[in-house]
């Protein structure tokens, strides 16, 4: 049966490079000599440690817990000591550092107690609490937290579950070797997810230059005996793997941007991600461990399953690193992010780590003017005109650019890969995204200021005006008292303690004004610049989560509301 | 730094150029096959003006010469004077235009990229204002020997009632006119008989419809090659057929039949090459639409109504104006905003 296929806008052909890592089965690494466990490897809230330092753990121990529903908790990838927990530097272009868990391994790689789960017997909500404590969230690069996209829409049921094995960054193949090896797993994976979300039909998208792995999931899906699960060749295109794209690839839906595909009866996840929730529910093991593609510029590409932890180092040395390696980059080479150093940690979001060297990825020849050819604008898969935004941003008119639906671009680098005039366009749309943030954070923090300003203002003046009422009254009472005494006080007016005129009230109005004024000054200025501190550090903890969602690949994307709540 | 994507497509603004060029000579083969190689001469002439005039303005203002000499843009806007200026102009009205066009109306607009005005067809605008007599003469195919011709384009003094020309366009228009004319002798011929003449050929002028042939073949050959896409030029030739049709049906002995539109005068140079100029173009494909479909009506209404060899020029420039307008009211709607 041939399924009707939809196609999207735009999108490339860059040389696929597959070949070579898919030449021999996933392989496994020794354990490291130190394992580097960020606490933060999901969208969403910051996990807190539940281990000290010194302390010993197993493989499979819950080391960083869930910080609320929009978060996912870290474990243990193998047993041994917890040497320290301390900022390290992360796997992020920035080069920022963040929390994370240093254990040194004993070498006995022994797991703690596991507790699987049926699936069909337990509640819902129990489930997901489940998955969140398992720590699952989308292998596909966008690390969204699972369990929160394993809720069926408003009507209890979806139409549509989409399994995303498209996998069209060149160079990567973890998707394509967990599919050809491990295709039975996924599929009890992704029948659970299917369970949960009381999707109709399960359509697995997979790019037609994947002959092998449709095969195998076509017969383990015959070879379960489910029907309404569909594994579909769909064209070879960039960036068909685009959640949004697979979507309307499949079903002929557009997601817009800012909306939840559960409105429109459709869910998305990564092969990578059901495969992990097989493990969990089954097996009981949290994700510690993932399939990551070493390629580029090393002797034999290959894919291997790492520890969550393990230096990036330590795994290309497995594969050979070639003469002339300059950097690694994590991910394609298309939404690739350029690491900071050699031994950054492998993290859940880490499909590849890519080689590069100068030969490999040459620097983009001299940039020249935008000629207005238009040939971003055929490129592009989000049906934009990036020359258009181009033009804005580098004019640093953010509202024009807005108005060209900037926030709908998936920074696919569809646009950069074919402009013939060599402008890096994605860099000046992830630029102008991140300096709107910026000001919208800007533009919040100084409305709380004003807020808090006006209100301070609000008080004193009410406080002001009571004292000096409070005055009047007194002075009044006085003149009433002088009034009263008569000559006798006048005789000794000099030692009188008040002048019965109303002078003496306005210099006490006066002086409690200026008082107030001295207070407030003392009160304001610290206070203003205590709080710009953390407000500029949250901004940029904003965009570098952002840029670490949206950086790296755009398979299993999250319903993408900016999860700036978690920041 | 470097960021993603690491990878790209071997493109550039160069190879563009260059293909543009290469689409060219099919057309430029024809002229100087039919019309002797005082054409071959204004090419080199506008080329060399060109690449001087730009590398000092680039220069000037501290440019990388050589990038920029590089990108090839430059010999196009040079190459679109040659073919669109007599081919017997004198050498410093084609320097001169070329000048005009490289260094006022794109270098002084911020140079590649930038500049709003189509450069060849502004220049085009400007010499036939200050020039009228010498933008007019145009000898017919076979006419003037290459001696002549290199006499006409350096010597100094010309007579210029004795090398009357005009381009088959025009003289059909003034033909036209003394046919409805009752004093003339021409008085009651229909276009397909003024048409009878040396100077036409089967559908157009007398060798000119080769030369609109050549254009052709390149400018489908850039269709092919995705350099310029189908919008502009099916958009042009079918609102110039369209308005001459309409007029041709209504009273065919006054006016000049569609095809004869299509292949004369620059009609398939303006189509793939001059209106399909990305910069000063339309982008949106709506936009290129309705951007090519004014040109037409302009250009057929300056050939008919005006008096100017061609309209060509003063349509483009009139739709250069238009094109911000034009592409902001064309966004097309973005992914998951659109209305099936
Ligand atoms: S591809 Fe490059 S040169 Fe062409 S319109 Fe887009 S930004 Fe401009
Ligand atoms: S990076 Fe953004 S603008 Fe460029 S092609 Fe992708 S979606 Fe379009």
């Amino acid at each position: 049966m041939l399924r009707k296929l939809f196609s999207f806008h735009g999108g490339v052909k860059p040389a696929p490079h597959k070949d070579q890592s898919t030449l021999a089965p996933i392989a496994s690494v020794p354990l490291p000599e130190r394992l580097v466990i960020p606490l933060h490897q999901s969208v969403g809230g910051h996990p807190r440690p539940l281990v000290q330092p010194g302390e010993r753990v197993f493989k499979g121990q819950r080391i960083g817990g869930a910080d609320g529903s929009l978060s996912s908790a870290v474990h243990a990838s193998t047993s041994g000591l917890v040497r320290d927990i301390v900022p390290a530097v992360m796997p992020h272009t920035s080069g920022l550092t963040t929390l994370s868990v240093v254990i040194e391994p004993d070498g006995e790689d022994r797991w703690g107690e596991l507790d699987r789960v049926n699936f069909r017997s337990t509640p819902p909500d129990e489930l997901r609490d489940f998955l969140r404590d398992a720590g699952i969230v989308g292998l596909g690069g966008a690390v969204f937290p699972s369990h929160l996209k394993l809720k069926p829409g408003k009507e209890g049921s979806l139409q549509t579950l989409v399994i995303n094995g498209a996998e069209c960054e060149p160079f990567i193949t973890c998707d394509d070797m967990l599919m050809r090896e491990r295709a039975g797993d996924m599929l009890k994976g992704i029948i659970a997810m299917r369970h949960m979300l009381q999707a109709r039909e399960v359509l697995i998208g997979i790019e037609d230059n994947k002959p092998q792995a449709i095969a195998a999931v076509q017969s383990a899906i015959a070879a379960s005996g489910e029907t309404g699960i569909e594994a579909v060749a769909i064209p070879t295109r960039y960036p068909a793997g685009g959640a949004k794209q697979l979507i309307r690839v499949l079903t002929g839906i557009e997601v817009p941007h800012g909306r939840r595909s559960t409105d429109f009866g459709v869910q998305c996840f990564n092969v990578g991600t059901a495969y992990s929730i097989f493990e969990a529910l089954e097996r009981g093991r949290p994700l510690i461990s993932r399939i990551v593609t070493v390629a580029g510029n090393v002797d034999a590409p290959r894919n291997y399953e790492v520890l969550i932890g393990t230096p990036m180092d330590h795994v290309v040395r497995l594969a050979g690193a070639r003469a002339g390696t300059d950097r690694y980059i994590m991910g394609g080479p298309m939404m690739g992010a350029r690491m900071p150093a050699f031994d950054v940690p492998v993290v859940k979001a880490t499909n590849c780590i890519l080689v590069g060297s100068p030969a490999l990825f040459p620097p983009p020849p001299p940039e020249m003017p935008c000629i207005r050819c238009g040939e971003c604008a055929k490129a592009c898969p989000a049906d934009l005109a990036p020359f258009e935004m181009y033009w804005h941003s580098r004019a640093k008119n953010f509202g024009k650019a807005q108005e060209y639906h900037l926030f709908d671009c998936i920074e696919c680098g569809c646009c950069s890969f074919v402009c013939p005039s060599h402008i890096p366009l994605v860099d000046y749309f992830r630029f102008s995204k991140s300096e709107i943030w910026a000001r919208e954070r800007e533009k919040e923090a100084a409305d709380t200021a004003r807020d808090r300003f006006e209100f301070k203002n609000f008080r004193q003046e009410r406080e002001k005006q009571e004292k000096a009422e409070k005055l009047a009254a007194k002075a009044a009472a006085t003149r009433e008292k002088v009034g009263a005494d008569g000559s006798a006080a006048a005789a000794s007016s000099s030692t009188a303690p008040a002048k019965p005129s109303g002078d003496d009230a306005k210099r006490a109005l006066i002086e409690a004004a200026m008082e107030k004024a001295r207070q407030q000054k003392a009160q304001i200025q610290p206070k203003n610049t205590d709080a710009a501190n953390p407000a500029v550090q949250a901004e940029i903890a904003a965009i570098e989560a952002r840029r670490q969602v949206s950086a790296t690949n755009p398979t299993d994307a999250p319903p993408d509301g900016p999860p700036s709540s978690g920041a | 730094m470097i960021n993603s994507p690491f990878v790209r497509k071997p493109a550039s603004v160069q190879s563009v150029m260059l293909q543009v060029l290469l689409a060219l000579v099919p057309g430029i083969a024809a002229y100087a096959w039919f019309f002797g190689p005082g054409i071959l001469v204004q090419i080199a002439l506008a080329t060399a003006a060109a690449l001087v005039g730009e590398a000092a303005v680039l220069a000037v203002r501290g440019k990388p010469v050589a990038l920029f000499l590089g990108d090839l843009s430059a010999i196009v806007t040079a190459w679109l004077i040659a073919l669109t200026f007599p081919p017997i102009a004198p050498w410093w009205l084609t320097v001169t235009g070329t000048l005009l066009a490289i260094v006022i109306v794109k270098q002084l607009y911020g140079g590649l990229g930038q500049n709003p005005f189509n450069p060849a067809m502004a220049a085009f605008c400007l010499m036939i204002v200050a020039y009228p007599a010498l933008m007019s003469q145009w000898p017919a195919a076979g006419q003037l020997d290459a001696r002549t011709q290199l006499d006409l384009i350096f010597g100094g003094a010309r007579q210029i009632d004795a090398i009357t020309g005009a381009t088959p366009l025009d003289a059909l228009r003034t033909a036209l006119r003394s046919a409805a004319d009752p004093a003339s002798t021409l008085h009651g011929l229909r276009a397909a008989q003024l048409m009878d003449g040396p100077a036409f050929g089967l559908i157009g002028g007398h060798g000119g419809e080769w030369v609109a042939l050549g254009y052709l073949v390149g400018g489908l050959w850039l269709l092919q090659r995705r350099i310029i896409t189908w919008h502009i030029p099916v958009a042009f030739c079918a609102a110039l057929f369209a308005a001459a049709g309409l007029l041709w049906a209504l009273k065919p002995e006054g006016f000049a039949s569609p095809l004869f539109h299509l292949a004369s005068g620059g009609t398939m140079l303006g189509a793939f090459f001059i209106l399909t100029d990305p910069v000063s173009g339309a982008t949106t494909a709506r936009g290129k639409l309705l951007f090519a479909a004014g040109a037409a009506i302009f250009t057929y209404v300056i050939r008919v109504f005006g008096a100017y060899p061609d309209g060509i020029a003063f349509a483009t420039l009139l739709m250069n104006i238009c094109v911000p307008l034009i592409d902001m009211k064309t966004q097309a709607p973005v992914f998951g905003h659109k209305k099936d």
